[in-house]
């Protein structure tokens, strides 16, 4: 089950998606939200505290979240947290190469509450 | 410009407004569009590359703007901000990922840019395709915004 007082990192370059995710993650319960503009500044922020949960937009300039999921797939201290996709790209070969990252799941833009809900469950279970 | 086209921006427009805005917009009748001017007061660009060469454009009214992202982002604005441009930008990507992910199951892949946002009463866009551009109106709770599409023949 997850923790409501899991601390959630929550990673995109458009200020909107990091509002979305951060309106549902409280709707559904969890306090304890962080964000990140870019790939490098969530690296930065993983590195300095403890994180349960990463949630990465894909399509974000200077590091993007497939890289941010390969290097925090790479880092032995980072490699064991949690790590979801979320993306406007359903391309099957999108999806493949983040589930073969390491990614525990991807999410589809456009998503609501049930089904972000759905999705944090299936990874916390 | 074939149906095929077309319909993965509508119901991807559909789709979008829907899942994230808790509206539900109402497509009228699709026409071509001669001018570069552009139909609403803000609007997202993104380009299209893959299959064919091409651009998406939403464009909403100033107070279709303020409805759609107020319900989005759960909090009443008044002017068009940043908050606001951000969104629009937003938008424009969700829609195109949606549409994309129909066309792709179709055999038609395409990938996106980063979207662009250009604001302000009578701004002009210029399709980079030679193709003809086609406006899909829509109607949100009596507010006005449309999807233009445009790709090369």
């Amino acid at each position: 089950m997850a923790d409501l007082d899991m601390k959630i990192l929550v990673v995109d370059d458009f200020a909107t998606m990091r509002k979305i995710v951060t309106n549902l993650l409280r709707q559904l319960g969890f306090k304890n939200i962080q964000d990140a503009d870019d790939g490098t500044t969530a690296l930065a922020k993983l590195k300095e505290e403890k994180f349960d949960f990463v949630i990465s937009d894909w399509n974000m300039p200077k590091m993007s979240g497939l890289e941010l999921l390969k290097t925090v797939k790479g880092d032995a201290d980072l490699k064991d947290t949690p790590f979801m996709m979320v993306t406007a790209e359903a391309l099957k070969e999108n999806i493949i190469a983040a589930i073969q990252a390491g990614a525990n799941d991807y999410i589809v833009k456009p998503f609501n509450a049930a089904t972000l809900e759905e999705k944090i469950k299936k990874i916390f279970k | 410009m074939k149906a095929e086209y077309l319909n993965p921006f509508l119901s991807g427009t559909v789709n979008v407004l829907k899942t994230m805005a808790s509206v539900t917009p109402v497509p009228g009748k699709p026409f071509v569009k001669k001018d570069k001017l552009s139909k609403g007061d803000i609007s997202g660009v993104i380009g299209l590359t893959g299959a064919k060469q091409g651009s998406v454009v939403v464009s909403f009214t100033a107070g279709c703007a303020l409805r759609v992202v107020s319900a989005m982002l759960m909090e009443e604005y008044t002017e068009l901000n940043d908050d606001v441009r951000d969104a629009v930008g937003e938008i424009t990507n969700m829609i195109s990922g949606d549409a994309r992910k129909h066309l792709a199951e179709a055999g038609l892949k395409f990938e996106a840019g980063i979207p662009t946002v250009i604001a302000g009463k009578g701004h002009e866009i210029s399709h980079s395709s030679d193709g003809p551009c086609i406006v899909i109106p829509f109607k949100c709770d009596g507010l006005e915004f449309f999807v233009e599409a445009s790709f090369d023949s």
